[in-house]
């Protein structure tokens, strides 16, 4: 199963460094059996499954529903991300404040922090006895262990995603555009609107886009805060964890596939915004 | 500064660091900020409107949350802080943590190396797809990694008959996480190494073959230096998510204490516990490390540089 993954060499290159054949041997071997044949393992146990059980599954109400929690409020969290993004991004390449270097710097935090980590961190501040919690309670706002929390969560994962993708571009804009604009009479705002948003309006979609994927399948931040009430506040991948413990592989199967697939759309797109954003800003 | 190697790394090719999910990419502001000239700068009160802004929103978001792991861990004092990282049960979810996160850093450096050298120095038709398909690990969820080995090795799995036959266990012992964490940190050092080795070009290799050095002598004496600072890079981040990587071990664990927890799933039993003391100083180690992780990468985005001149 694993040598057929070897091709043959195509084309002999007509090269004078050695090691061609067996690097790319290895490297095709290693990646079938790390990735390609684990992943293609889910796709034959989804076609063990009739179809008429497939749509079953994934319509049930209690699946219905934990998809549509992780794509809502990925949806939402990547939403509040774009807008506090772009300003924590204007903020960063415009403006000079104190400790602006560490400001930075811990923007990467959400990558390097281990989910399970975060998700204990985030369910003891907003637990109503919680720092920022026990500020909220006495407003009638509860944040641990409902949809809130999970908003709260999947912003946190989220938000390094679109500052990465629009700093660099925002960095990198010419000012001679804006002064340009000014000169020619436009007003600070129309020039932000007009000259500054469209140019980055590609990355501003690929950092949202990355954010929406990387939430859509989080689990270790999630599951701490979310309550996890079935039918409310169970995200997919807790339910596909929940199958698998009552072993019920079918279900558990057929929903990862579907959330599998969904990965694979959001890729395809935002292969698309990437490239569109690299042409978008070569021209400028 | 950083530009450079962001530019270098981002026109390589594009698709590849598309889903730079995990990537820490080196898009990080070591840039000097724009002084506003007074044709094209907001007035005063709408900078310190949005500066305000920002700054409250990743303290309560990001300072916060990590501020409180420290807090929470050290709650009842020292004692007990060391009293829950000496304990059985944590000691040996630590040293289960080293063992993966050693054995995944040791594979994919290998893997990253030999990938690099196949993709970079050569040239063969669907070059763009295997680079796509290194990466995809990234977009999957962790809770979709760890179920497809349950699918091949678990008891219903499509292996389970071999398996049994042979009395070998993957699913719910060491071989099973550290597959699983194989999965999810595939692309680490092959992203860091690909694009630049890209970048380098095969002019100095092809100098040393010509003059007649071997396969090995090139890629010790030429290639490797050349790429030190990358690999690092590489080797750092993917410590970083395999000793933090909770969902996908999780799934493939069993969580049998003091054999098959790590750190992560530690922090999550004592937790459900309410030993809360205890699982957040588990988890302030984990925090420690991702501080330090971030340190040692800000230290390395200027010698990055240094390697793409």
């Amino acid at each position: 199963m694993v040598t057929a993954a070897i091709p043959r060499p195509l084309r002999r290159p007509r090269s004078v460094i050695p090691g061609f054949g067996i690097t790319l041997g290895l490297t095709l071997t290693w990646l079938s059996v790390i990735v390609l044949l684990p992943l293609s393992a889910l796709f034959i146990k989804t076609s063990e499954i009739t179809l008429e059980r497939f749509i079953a599954i994934v319509t049930s109400t209690r699946t219905l529903h934990a998809l549509q929690v992780s794509f809502g409020l990925s949806l939402a969290a990547a939403c509040v991300n774009l807008v506090f993004g772009v300003i924590v991004v204007w903020a960063l390449v415009r403006y000079d404040f104190p400790f602006r270097r560490v400001v930075d710097a811990i923007i990467d935090i959400p990558f390097a922090l281990p989910t399970a980590v975060a998700g204990i961190a985030l369910t003891s501040l907003y637990a109503e006895n919680g720092w920022v919690g026990s500020l909220l309670a006495p407003l009638g706002i509860k944040v641990a262990f409902t949809e809130l929390g999970i908003l709260v969560a999947l912003i946190f994962i989220g938000l390094p995603f679109v500052v990465r993708t629009v700093q660099p571009v925002l960095a990198d804009l010419d000012a001679e555009l804006e002064e340009a604009s000014a000169s020619l009479g436009a007003s600070r705002g129309q020039t932000v609107w007009r000259v500054v948003l469209p140019s980055v309006i590609p990355a501003l979609l690929t950092g949202f886009a990355l954010a929406f994927a990387r939430a859509v399948g989080e689990y270790g931040s999630v599951i701490f805060i979310a309550g996890n009430l079935p039918g409310q506040t169970e995200i997919a991948p807790l339910l596909i964890v929940i199958r698998l413990e009552e072993f019920r592989y079918a279900d558990a199967t057929a929903i990862a596939t579907v959330m599998l697939l969904a990965s694979f759309v959001l890729l395809l797109v935002i292969n698309r915004l990437q490239r569109w954003s690299e042409t978008r800003s070569a021209r400028t | 500064m950083t530009l450079a190697a962001d530019a270098l790394r981002t026109t390589t090719h594009p698709a590849a660091h598309a889903l730079a999910s995990e990537g820490l990419n080196t898009h990080a502001g070591a840039l000097p900020a724009r002084r506003p000239g007074p044709t094209n700068s907001e007035p005063k009160a709408v900078r310190i409107a949005i500066i305000t802004v920002a700054l409250l929103f990743l303290g309560l978001f990001i300072a916060l949350p990590l501020i409180s792991v420290f807090y929470e861990a050290f709650k009842r004092g020292w004692l007990a802080y060391v009293a829950a990282l000496v304990e059985p049960d944590a000691l040996a979810a630590i040293r289960l943590t080293l063992l993966v996160a050693g054995i995944s850093v040791v594979a994919n450096v290998t893997f990253g190396l030999v990938a690099a050298w196949a993709i970079a120095k050569f040239e063969f038709p669907g070059k763009s797809l295997l680079i796509t398909l290194i990466d995809l690990p990234f977009s999957v969820s962790p809770v979709v990694a760890g179920l497809v080995y349950v699918l091949l090795f678990g008891s219903q799995g499509l292996f389970a008959a071999y398996l049994q036959a042979w009395d070998i266990k993957i699913i719910f012992a060491l071989p099973g996480i550290v597959l699983a964490t194989l999965f999810v940190t595939f692309p680490f050092v092959a992203r860091e190494l690909i694009p630049l080795m890209q970048e380098q070009g095969t002019a100095e290799e092809e100098a040393a073959a010509s003059l007649g050095a071997s396969g090995l002598s090139i890629f010790f004496r030429v290639t490797l230096p050349n790429v030190k600072w990358a690999l690092l890079y590489g080797v750092l981040l993917c410590n970083a998510r395999a000793m933090g990587e909770f969902g996908a071990v999780s799934v493939v664990s069993g969580h049998i204490r003091g054999l098959t927890n790590t750190m992560p799933l530690h922090i999550e039993i004592l937790y459900n516990e309410y030993q809360f003391v205890a699982s957040f100083a588990v988890a302030s180690l984990l925090a420690l490390l991702a501080l330090v992780t971030l340190i040692a990468k800000t230290l390395l985005e200027a010698r990055l540089v240094e390697d793409a001149q």
